[in-house]
């Protein structure tokens, strides 16, 4: 044990600087990388954190917002998400990120209305200042990153999209994210971890 | 003589335009990949866009604009409508026509983007606009996934031509 540790560390450093190499410029998390926790405002007015509950074993977090199509498209599919993963014991906890200066119709009394008019059972949470979205990364709504408890905090272990059928539900071959969370909730990594999928540009705040 | 040419080239556009405007061919990814790898010295400026992304839909104009600011130079604008081929006659075909978009325009119809993106570009996370100019005899290549103004579209374009 004593030899093997010299090696491990080895192994860690390499694994580490080839990691830091190959890494993108962009930011964000990738697999593997722990999750920043967060204080955002849910559409009931209190202030939802991923530490409140304390019974999850990790969470769906979704970047979504009220006005683009896509998101639209799967907003049922992520209501549907939270009814079959929250009593598992990880549920959907969505955020808005996008400027409702740039976006009118993602202001904060609309995410209101639409939580209400939909009957949201999960948080729908404004991130008013986009840091949060920052630090995930995401780039597009709808973005989901799968969480999952490891110690005092949270790891993420999936990126990516829901499924590869964005405009018809029924005509869906492959569930990315359901694939994920069935490996996840046996307790294995994901085996296909990042997927890609399009979306609407997060709205920015203008500079 | 400059007023000659003006009024044929006024002309010219009247007639050429309804006839240009409504063509949107539907393409699929092994088409959109031979556009991307051709081996010439002309600069492709391709633009992914949707009828419905407002920013995509803000910067067209300027994608339209450069085949005449680049007339003289091997400039070709490709823009890739990522709307659901079922809108095509809809959505798509009445925006061309509308917009009386210049451009060549093709409806990329690939469900799956997880299954292509990364061979388009592996940098594009899913957002939209995305635009890529390249030019293989030049070897340059470059990447935004963010809506450009005039001003930004052609600084990289005149990169690539000078």
């Amino acid at each position: 044990m004593k030899k093997l540790l010299p090696f491990l560390a080895a192994c860690l450093v390499l694994a580490l600087s080839s990691f830091i190499v190959l890494r993108p410029a962009a930011a964000g998390y990738q697999v593997g990388d722990k999750a920043t926790d967060f204080k955002l405002k849910n559409v009931d007015g209190k202030m939802v954190s991923l530490a409140d509950n304390k019974t999850a074993k990790g969470y769906i977090v979704v970047f979504t917002c009220n006005t683009c199509p896509y998101a639209k498209a799967y907003e049922q599919r992520i209501i549907d998400l939270n009814t079959k993963y929250a009593s598992q014991g990880y549920p959907v906890v969505a955020i808005n990120p996008n400027d409702p200066a740039v976006a009118p119709g993602d202001s904060f009394a609309d995410m209101q209305k639409r939580a209400k008019e939909k009957r949201y059972a999960f948080p729908y949470l404004q991130d008013e200042t986009q840091q949060i979205a920052k630090a995930y990364g995401a780039t597009r709504t709808p973005h989901l990153y799968v969480l999952t408890r490891q110690g005092n905090g949270f790891v993420v272990s999936y990126i990516g999209a829901i499924d590869d059928n964005s405009e018809d539900a029924s005509q869906v071959k492959t569930k990315y994210l359901e694939n994920a969370m069935a490996d996840i909730i046996a307790g294995k990594p994901a085996s296909l971890n990042s997927t890609k999928a399009i979306g609407c540009t997060i709205k920015w705040k203008r500079a | 003589m400059k007023q000659l040419k003006f009024l044929a080239l006024a002309a010219a556009l009247l007639f050429a335009l309804p006839g240009l405007a409504q063509q949107v061919t539907v393409i699929k990814l092994p088409e959109l990949q031979k556009r991307l790898s051709r081996q010439n010295d002309t600069t492709y400026v391709v633009n992914f866009w949707a009828t419905w992304c407002a920013p995509c839909v803000k910067e067209l104009p300027h994608f339209d604009q450069l085949s005449t600011t680049y007339a003289k130079q091997k400039v070709k604008v490709l823009l890739v409508s990522m709307d659901y081929a079922s809108q095509l006659d809809k959505k798509v075909k009445p925006f061309v026509q509308k917009r009386g978009l210049k451009s060549e325009v093709v409806l990329l119809n690939e469900p799956d983007p997880n299954s292509w993106m990364d061979k388009v570009d592996s940098k594009w996370t899913g957002a939209l606009p995305f635009t890529i100019i390249v030019n293989k005899a030049r070897n340059m290549r470059t990447t935004f996934e963010q809506e450009l103004t005039a001003e930004e579209l052609n600084k990289q374009v005149q990169a690539f031509v000078k």
